[in-house]
C-alpha cells in the first residue's frame, strides 16, 4: 500500500527515474486506461469523487474547477491545460522538490489532466530561476515524445496532446492564475477581470484550465490505486498527502510527504527537529509568506485546511515559516511588505499606493521613528487593501501577516515606539 | 520616458542585418510554439539577451520590427519582467534571495560580505565586468537558506561558504 503517492521515487542521491523506471514503478498507469477505454468524464468523476483541493495556496476543488470547462459536441475544438510552476511564495519550496525528483509524476498528471479537459496543447509554466527543473524536465519530456505518450493519436486513443515547456521572465504576480495568462501571451502580466473564469475564456480566449504542479503530481496514484485509496491516506478531514515543510531556525528544516490532517506539532518536532538550542518559537506562518501568523498554542491543530482556517489563517501551500523568539516580528513582517510592495503589479491603486506606504512606515520603525500614529496607518491600511477591496489577491495576502502580526505582537511594536529602536538589536 | 529617450536608434537597417541568423532561427522555433505573435515577442527577448547578456535599444528594436509589434508594447513588456535586462550586465548576474526565510537566516549580513567581496551595492556591475548584483523573491529553497543564484547555479547555505572562493570559480571561468 503506498503512503506516499508524490515522493516514493524521490531520492536525491541518484539521478531522478528514467521513464522505464517510472512506469515499472507503476507509472503512466493513468494513461493505459485511457488507451483501454476511459473517457474523459470518468477521469473527471473519478478527481471529484477523490476531493482533491488545489495546492498552490487557495485550496480550491480540483474536480470542480475542471466542471466548467465546456465539454463535447459544441465545445471550442482548441482547449489548452497549464501548469503553473511559478513557484514564488515566500518561504514555499514544495514544487522544485516534485519537478527535480520525479518529473515524469508530472507528465504523466499533466497528460490526464489534459485528456479529462480534452485539451491538446499544455503549456509549462515554469519560473526562469528554476533552471535544474528546466532541464530535467525536458528531458523526461522529450523521452515521453519518444515513448509516443506525447504527441499525435497517443497510444492510438485520437488523443492528441503537446507539451510546451515556457520559462518564466519573472514577477511574483505571474502565480495569479489570469496573471499568469497574460505572461504566457506575452502580454504585461497583469491580471484578468473574473468572469470571464480561465475554464472558459482563457489563454488566447480558449478554455483552458490553470493548476499547481502539486495537485497535478496527485492525478497519478488516483487513477492507479483509486478513490478508497486515496481517501484512507488522511489523518484529517481531507483527503490525501501533502508536502510540508519547515523554513527558519528549526534543528533540521526540510519538506516531507505527511498525510493531511498530521498534528502542526508533529511536523515541528519530529520532522523539523523541534527549535534550534536556545530558541524559543514566538509564532509561524502556516503556508507561506501570505498566510496570517499562527502561534505556539495552535501547535496541537492538524495541517488540515478547514483546522488553520479556524484558526484564522490559511494552509495554502504548507510550508511553514518559523519565528523564534530572538527575530524581530517587526523586521519579518517589514521584510513581507517590502516584498509585496516590490511585487505589485501596479494596476490598481490600493495595492500599488499601498504597499509601498506600508513598507516605509515599517523602515520607520527599523530606524526608530515609528509612532502610535503609524500603528493606525497601519491598521486602515489592513482594511484598504483587504479581501474584495483590490483587484487581484496580491494586496489581501499581504494583510495576512500585517494584520495578524498587528494584532499578535502588538507589544513588539510597542518597544519600537517607546525604545525609539529595534529591541531585537543589540 | 524610458531607456529609449534621448537617444536615435538608425531605423534604415533591416532587424535582419541586426538580429544574428541563430537569434533568428530560434525566433522562428518560438512562432511554432504559441499562436500568436505577441507571445513570441517576449521569448525573442529572452533570446536576444541569452546571445548580448542584455536588451539594448536596438535589440528591442530589431525584435519589435521584425515580429511587427508595436516597440512601445514590446518596451512596455520588457520593462514589466525582472529578468529582462534593459541594462547591461556583468558577465555573471547574481540573483540574491532577500524574502523572509533567508532574511531569518541571515541574508543581509551575509549580503554585506557578497558586497564588500564585489564592491557592489544592490543593482550595480563590479568594475572588472563580471558581477551584477540584484535581489530576487524566494528561490524556493528555504530549508537551506540563505540562498542565492550566479549566473544558472544556485548556491545554497550561504553563511557557511566562503564567498570569496565562490565568486574566484566564475572569474577564472573564462569561456
Amino acid at each position: 500500500m503506498v503512503t506516499n503517492p508524490l515522493t516514493r521515487n524521490i531520492d536525491f542521491s541518484r539521478q531522478p527515474l528514467d521513464l522505464a523506471a517510472y512506469e515499472k514503478s507503476g507509472g503512466y498507469h493513468g494513461l493505459h486506461a485511457i488507451a483501454r477505454g476511459l473517457d474523459p468524464a470518468d477521469v473527471l468523476d473519478r478527481v471529484k469523487e477523490s476531493g482533491l483541493k488545489g495546492r498552490g495556496g487557495a485550496g480550491f476543488p480540483t474536480g470542480l474547477k475542471w466542471s466548467f470547462v465546456p465539454m463535447g459536441e459544441g465545445a471550442p475544438q482548441q482547449k489548452y491545460f497549464v501548469v503553473n510552476a511559478d513557484e514564488m511564495e515566500p518561504g514555499t519550496f514544495k514544487d522544485r522538490l516534485l519537478m527535480e525528483g520525479d518529473p515524469h509524476l508530472l507528465i504523466d498528471g499533466m497528460i490526464i489532466a489534459s485528456y479529462a479537459i480534452q485539451a491538446s496543447k499544455a503549456y509549462i509554466f515554469l519560473r526562469g530561476e528554476y533552471t535544474d527543473s528546466e532541464r530535467i524536465l525536458r528531458k523526461a519530456l522529450a523521452e515521453a515524445y519518444e515513448r509516443g505518450y506525447l504527441g499525435k493519436n497517443i497510444l492510438d486513443t485520437g488523443f492528441d496532446l503537446d507539451i510546451i515547456m515556457h520559462t518564466s521572465a519573472g514577477r511574483y504576480i505571474c502565480g495569479e492564475e489570469t496573471a499568469l495568462l497574460n505572461a504566457l501571451e506575452g502580454k504585461r502580466a497583469n491580471p484578468r477581470a473574473k468572469p470571464p473564469f480561465p475554464q472558459v475564456s482563457g489563454l488566447w480566449g480558449k478554455p483552458t484550465i490553470v493548476n499547481n504542479v502539486e495537485t497535478i503530481c496527485n492525478l497519478p496514484g488516483i487513477l492507479a490505486w483509486g478513490i478508497d485509496w486515496y481517501r484512507s491516506l488522511t489523518k484529517g478531514n481531507d483527503h490525501g498527502t501533502k508536502l510540508f515543510g519547515i523554513s527558519g531556525k528549526a534543528r533540521t528544516p526540510g519538506c516531507w510527504e505527511l498525510p493531511l490532517g498530521t498534528p502542526i506539532r508533529e511536523l515541528l518536532e519530529v520532522y523539523g527537529g523541534g527549535m534550534r538550542d536556545g530558541l524559543q518559537l514566538k509564532g509561524f506562518l502556516p503556508g507561506g509568506g501570505s498566510t496570517d501568523f499562527m502561534l505556539p498554542e495552535h501547535l496541537d491543530l492538524n495541517l488540515d485546511y478547514d483546522d488553520i482556517a479556524g484558526a484564522g489563517s490559511r494552509l495554502a501551500t504548507g510550508t511553514l515559516i518559523l519565528l523564534d523568539d530572538k527575530t524581530c516580528p517587526v523586521g519579518m513582517i517589514g521584510n513581507l511588505m517590502t516584498f509585496f510592495s516590490h511585487e505589485s503589479c501596479g494596476y490598481c491603486t490600493p495595492c500599488r499606493d499601498g504597499l509601498p506606504w506600508v513598507d516605509e512606515i515599517f523602515r520607520e520603525f527599523e530606524r526608530g521613528n515609528g509612532t502610535h500614529k503609524d500603528l493606525a496607518i497601519l491598521e486602515e491600511h489592513v482594511d484598504y487593501m483587504g479581501p474584495g477591496k483590490t483587484f487581484c489577491a496580491l494586496a489581501p495576502g499581504a494583510t495576512a501577516p500585517l494584520g495578524s502580526g498587528l494584532r499578535y505582537f502588538r507589544e513588539d511594536f510597542e518597544r519600537h515606539i517607546t525604545e525609539q529602536r529595534c529591541p531585537y538589536k543589540h | 520616458m524610458s531607456a529609449m529617450s534621448g537617444k536615435v536608434i538608425a531605423s534604415t537597417a533591416l532587424p535582419s542585418d541586426y538580429l544574428s541568423e541563430e537569434e533568428i532561427a530560434e525566433i522562428e522555433h518560438e512562432r511554432t510554439l504559441y499562436p500568436d505573435t505577441r507571445a513570441v515577442g517576449l521569448e525573442a527577448l529572452k533570446i536576444v539577451q541569452k546571445q548580448r547578456g542584455w536588451v539594448s535599444d536596438e535589440s528591442l528594436l530589431a525584435v519589435a520590427e521584425y515580429l511587427g509589434l508595436p516597440v512601445a508594447e514590446l518596451e512596455g513588456v520588457a520593462t514589466f519582467f525582472n529578468l529582462i535586462y534593459r541594462r547591461p550586465v556583468g558577465k555573471n548576474v547574481i540573483l540574491y534571495c532577500n524574502s523572509v526565510s533567508c532574511w531569518i537566516m541571515g541574508c543581509d549580513q551575509v549580503r554585506e560580505k557578497v558586497s564588500e567581496e564585489l564592491g557592489i551595492e544592490f543593482g550595480e556591475t563590479s568594475e572588472d565586468g563580471e558581477f551584477t548584483l540584484i535581489p530576487v523573491p524566494c528561490l524556493g529553497d528555504c530549508d537551506r537558506a540563505p540562498v542565492m543564484m550566479v549566473g544558472p547555479d544556485l548556491h545554497r547555505n550561504l553563511d557557511r561558504q566562503d564567498l570569496g572562493e565562490l565568486f574566484s570559480r566564475y572569474r577564472n571561468n573564462q569561456d
